[in-house]
């Protein structure tokens, strides 16, 4: 599905990811996962084609696709969500996600069309989905859901998302990951996950990829990654055992 | 609302027939045709791409049309899609760069900018083509007759009065047709969130050139017919700083995002104008433009609906208020 060969970007004389390779089969959930600055956001704006990698090679089911512009990755079937939401705050809930389905899927769909699914993505999420539903309506939480929504609208085949929980409740959290493996399930999308909160991510990735300092330092499934000792020194730290625990009680 | 909408135009479409004066009539005319200009320009100003150089399009369309017919007898209506080509190869030319580099805001209007200026140099450059800063007159068709369909010359006011009330009503549904699309909707994501537009498949070049398009066709209608109607262009008054700079105070001070705001903009800047006529008179050199400029800060600071989308917003919120009241 997804083939990413050693991808590199340096902004100035600072390698934010570096040589970073990976395989991705499709239907499959990968966790990205590192320090704050480990270039985990960087990769997603490269293989979303908002940045232009400095070196390497991604290929999206054969294609090589370094070079192309955002919106021509989009109609390949690529999806991203931002991790700083970026709604349109001028346009409503609806319209948002609407011109996602519209402009989004390889063939365009009528307007009313558009809007129909729009609709059916919001309630996926759990989003009121009335026309006079207003962005500046949503708290955290409904931002980062519509981030999610208007992403889903393209019918992706790939999803980027990128820190899709924080700022949720514990309930809203789980319910969250649920979902996503709910959407990859019913519509065999392949997902890579970026999230901090190892409590939720672990319980539902397949596979994870381990950046620090823009290097893969590990990769492979969660719990091999858990007792993994360079990630733990890098990255869970006192946190290694509740995530070792969580791993364990799914896979037991 | 709908039937207040069609007594007002069947009313100013009556008005000349009551036998009014040359010069009121005069005057009409000319609002409607700087309305038509002005709603063009808001096609696109709406949307956040803020052009200073809608005077290029403005200068080409009155130009080419003269030029065509003063030197190569080709008439006005074969010269006007000359033009529209001219216009949409300028634009394209201009739209294409900026929007594939992301050049917006201020730096846009820069560009956009140097544009008008550029037309206006070069229509002054060839002064023995296009008469220079002295400006030139279509060779006349009227000596004989009082008016000629092939060299699109009316002595008739009445005449362009339905014209151009025509065009003014063609450029009102033009605006409602890109303010009910899809492209208007994406153009907004784009103004707000560009990244995040392109993330979602807009092609942010190829939207925001279609707007263009449509907005520098108009001011080139608007162009033709402004060299038409008064049978005599300078650079001045179609191209360059101080035309370009009317055009987005008039459509700004009227209120870029209601449909008829560019209308409003239009009687408003032709008041100030004949009131400031009246008042200063000719002597002061630039002393319009310092005006419109100063006003075009104040309204964007204080009014930045403009006087129609503030209006409205206020007969609104008053309309609301009794609902509101006893819960
Ligand atoms: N446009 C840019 N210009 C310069 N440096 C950048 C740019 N974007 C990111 N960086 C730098 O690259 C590094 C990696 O950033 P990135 O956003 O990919 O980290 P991340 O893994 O997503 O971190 P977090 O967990 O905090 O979201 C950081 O040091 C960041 O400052
Ligand atoms: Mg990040």
């Amino acid at each position: 599905m997804l083939s990413v060969s050693r991808l590199t970007k340096r902004f100035g004389g600072f390698t934010a990811v570096n040589e970073v390779s990976f395989e991705l089969a499709r239907g499959e959930i990968l966790g990205l996962i590192g320090p704050n600055g480990s270039g985990k956001s960087t990769t997603f704006n490269l293989i979303a084609g908002a940045l232009a990698p400095s070196a390497g090679s991604i290929r999206l089911q054969g294609r090589e696709i370094v070079g192309e512009p955002a919106n021509r990755i989009a109609h390949h079937g690529v999806a991203r969500t931002f991790q700083i939401p970026r709604p349109f705050r001028r346009l409503s809930v609806v319209e948002n996600v609407a011109l996602a389905a519209y402009y989004g899927q390889q063939e365009r769909p009528s307007r009313e069309n558009a809007f129909a699914q729009a609709r059916e993505a919001l309630a996926l999420v759990n989003l009121p989905a009335e026309d006079s539903a207003r962005v500046d309506g949503l708290g955290a939480a409904g931002l980062k859901k519509l981030e999610l929504a208007r992403a889903l609208a393209t019918r992706p085949q790939l999803l980027l998302a990128d820190e899709s929980l924080g700022g949720l409740d514990e309930t809203e959290m789980h319910q969250a990951a649920d979902m996503l493996a709910a959407i990859r399930a019913q519509r065999g999308i392949t997902i890579i996950w970026v999230e901090h909160i190892m409590g939720a991510l672990m319980r539902i990735v397949d596979r994870c990829l381990v950046l620090d300092h823009g290097e893969v330092i590990a990769q492979g499934p969660p719990q091999e990654v858990a007792h993994d000792p360079k990630v733990i020194e890098v990255y869970l730290g006192s946190d290694a055992e509740d995530v070792q625990a969580t791993v364990a009680a799914r896979t037991g | 609302m709908n039937k207040a909408r069609w007594i007002g135009l069947a009313l100013l479409a009556a008005a000349p027939l009551a036998g009014m004066g040359d010069y009121p009539l005069h005057l009409i005319i000319l609002c409607l045709l700087w309305a038509f200009v002005y709603t063009g320009w808001a096609v696109m100003g709406r949307l956040g791409m803020v052009s200073l150089g809608h005077g290029a399009f403005l200068g080409v369309g009155a130009y080419v049309v003269v030029m065509g017919w003063n030197h190569f007898h080709i008439s006005p209506w074969l010269g006007l899609p000359l033009a529209l080509a001219a216009t949409a190869a300028l634009a394209f030319l201009i739209g294409y760069p900026c929007f594939r580099f992301k050049i917006v805001g201020h730096y846009f209007a820069l560009v956009t900018l140097a544009l008008s200026e550029v037309v206006r140099l070069i229509i002054i450059a060839l002064r023995d083509y296009t008469g220079g800063s002295l400006g030139v007159t279509p060779k006349t068709a009227l000596a004989k007759a009082s008016w000629s369909l092939s060299a699109m010359q009316f002595s008739s006011k009445l005449v362009w009065f339905y014209v151009i009330l025509m065009v003014w009503l063609a450029g009102l549904w033009i605006w409602t047709r890109v303010d009910r699309s899809m492209s208007r909707l994406a153009l907004e994501a784009i103004s707000q969130e560009e990244d995040a537009a392109a993330s979602i498949g807009m092609s942010v070049t190829r939207l925001k050139l279609g707007v263009t398009m449509v907005s520098a066709l108009m001011t080139c209608v608007g162009g033709v017919l402004y060299a038409q109607y008064q049978l005599y262009v300078n650079p001045e008054s179609v191209s360059g700083i101080g035309i370009s700079l009317q055009m987005v105070f008039g459509a700004i001070a009227g209120g870029m995002f209601v449909r008829l705001g560019p209308t409003v903009g239009a009687v408003f800047t032709l008041l100030l104008a004949e009131g400031l006529r009246l008042t200063i008179g000719h002597d002061i050199h630039g002393l319009d433009a310092t005006i419109y400029g100063l006003m075009l800060v104040l309204f964007i600071i204080f009014m930045p609906k403009g006087i129609l989308g503030a209006a409205i917003e206020a007969y609104e919120k008053r309309r609301r208020a009794p609902r509101v009241a006893p819960a």
